[in-house]
């Protein structure tokens, strides 16, 4: 049986990457939304910030990003139910297949379409003027980074796809997840907020990812911050992994 | 198990057999002790009002649902242990149509084919296509389909592979009379290919029409289980009365439709006027 797992997760990722691009409409909605929110700020309320870089848009990428992927995985949420809601998911579990290749598939479906989202956003902050000093091991490591975050709220996403009751409760949750990067140091350094705020901040996972990705994209040493972002992201990673398969395992006997 | 089962022996074993099936969602007790068996190549129809506990037998016989207690078995694989054997031996055709919207007719074929693992996926597909008068539709999303075409294209996915034992669940279930003839069509000619097909449906006249044998479902038990005449039986004698031969409405209507005329164009036209 699995033996089959990669052929067949490789064919039924096939399948909802084609749904994607024949409504190419999920990934720019999902990227505009971001270039907005990058575009206001930089332009609208950027010029009253005051973050000890020379370019507000390089200080704000990486936030933006986080926020991106937010908003994008709610498509995995939705994605799934509506397998759930058509039959699809159940004639699938009905055969002779891996049967968690059809998990697997939406999982490495929506690492490639966040993948295409960030990749268009960090075209348009380089035209805003965004610059970086990374080298290519430093891009590595912030897709490294994008990537596990992308993959842990991703199983955050399978979590709410599989319990939903309704199309709006499936994609919901992600509002929270989009509201996080405001109350973090994804827009403004974290030490002029006052006292509550501030330690909510600094201690919430965005901070750690926002920090590191900023200091990779300077150049600098990323310090500490790229252990704590990577507990994170594993910590949220397992627990959601562990969460959904439980969910999951209720759901299909 | 006896290992040395030939093939021939298995062949004469009942394609489905449950025994003693118990399932309840919470304090809800669905099924309270269901023994039925299905002979191979016949079609079997198991008749229930709404909420009966229909789908969850063929839940449970396609690997989707365990039960609480009894023994469930199907091409002589126990579902509870080898499902994966269940699996290779089975297809679902769930009470609403399961095709993908956004993929053509074709798609889906080819995307069924592959992961069954089957050699030349597109010339099945295209077999499929022609089989079910879905070839000039077959490169359109399904989206596009009527609800005729869906359930055809449906069918046909659970064709793909040739499983020994079909699983309908209301299969006609919000079908026009045209569509609905389609379907008894596909389902009759599945039997006389050997096929074995457990099809569940709250229209009477369906499993008068098809099956070889009825089962009622009531109250978590079968109540009656035998061919139609059996079960007609079951109440006193007929008398003899005399009543003037009127057409069924349903009669009416095909008569003034069409019902020759299975053209896929023109159910395509019909649901877009509609």
């Amino acid at each position: 049986m699995s033996t089959h797992f990669f052929a067949d997760t490789a064919l039924l990722t096939g399948r909802s990457m084609r749904h994607i691009l024949r409504s190419p409409d999920t990934i720019i909605t999902t990227a505009i939304t971001p270039i907005a929110i990058m575009l206001m700020f930089v332009y609208v309320l950027g010029g009253a910030i005051q973050t000890g870089t020379d370019n507000y848009v390089t200080y704000l990428l990486p936030g933006i990003l986080l926020i991106a992927i937010a908003s994008g995985i709610a498509y995995t949420a939705f994605r799934l139910f509506l397998d759930l809601q058509s039959g699809i998911f159940e004639r699938f579990h009905s055969m002779p297949i891996a049967r968690s290749s059809v998990l697997w598939a939406h999982v490495l479906t929506s690492l490639v379409a966040n993948g295409i989202t960030l990749v268009i956003i960090v075209g348009v902050a380089l035209l805003m003027g965004f610059r970086t000093s990374a080298d290519l091991l430093a891009w590595l490591a912030v897709a490294g980074i994008l990537a596990l975050f992308t993959l842990a709220l991703t199983w955050l996403a399978v979590i709410a796809g599989l319990s939903a009751k309704s199309v709006d409760g499936a994609s919901g949750f992600s509002y929270v997840l989009i509201f996080l990067p405001f109350i973090s140091s994804a827009f403004v350094p974290t030490d002029t907020m006052p006292g509550p705020v501030r330690v909510f901040a600094e201690n919430q996972p965005v901070t750690s990812i926002v920090n590191t990705i900023q200091d990779l994209f300077a150049g600098q040493p990323v310090g500490s911050d790229i252990w704590i972002a990577l507990a994170w992201c594993v910590g949220i990673l397992v627990i959601a992994y562990v969460i959904a398969m439980a969910v999951y395992r209720r759901k299909i006997a | 198990m006896d290992i040395k089962v030939t093939t021939t022996e298995r062949d004469r074993e009942p394609a489905i057999r449950m025994q003693s099936i118990e399932k309840s969602y919470k304090d809800l007790h669905v099924l309270r002790g269901v023994d039925f068996e299905v002979a191979a190549g016949s079609i079997f129809a198991l008749l229930g009002s709404n909420g009966a506990g229909k789908t969850t037998i063929v839940r449970m016989l396609s690997t989707l649902l365990k039960q609480d207690a009894g023994t469930a078995s199907v091409n002589g694989f126990d579902v509870a242990t080898q499902p994966t054997k269940v699996r290779e031996s089975i297809s679902l055709t769930g009470q609403f149509a399961a095709v993908d919207e956004i993929l053509t007719g074709r798609e889906n074929l080819v995307l069924v084919a592959k992961l069954r693992h089957l050699h030349d996926p597109g010339r099945i597909a295209e077999d499929l296509l022609a089989r079910f008068d879905l070839a000039d539709a077959g490169s359109r999303k399904v989206s596009t389909y009527s609800g005729g075409m869906r359930r055809r294209l449906d069918i046909a996915m659970s064709l793909i592979g040739q499983p020994k034992v079909i699983f309908l669940d209301e299969p006609t279930t919000g079908l026009d009379p045209e569509g609905r003839l389609e379907v008894w069509q596909v389902v009759k000619e599945l039997a006389t290919r050997g096929t074995t097909v457990l099809l569940t449906t709250q229209h009477l006249e369906e499993a008068e029409q098809l099956a070889d044998r009825i089962a009622i479902l009531h109250q978590g038990h079968i109540i009656a289980n035998g061919t139609l005449a059996e079960l007609k039986q079951l109440l006193p004698p007929a008398q003899v009365e005399y009543v003037e031969k009127q057409p069924s409405l349903e009669e009416v209507f095909l008569q003034l439709v069409g019902n020759d005329d299975k053209n896929d164009d023109k159910a395509q036209t019909r649901k877009d006027q509609s």
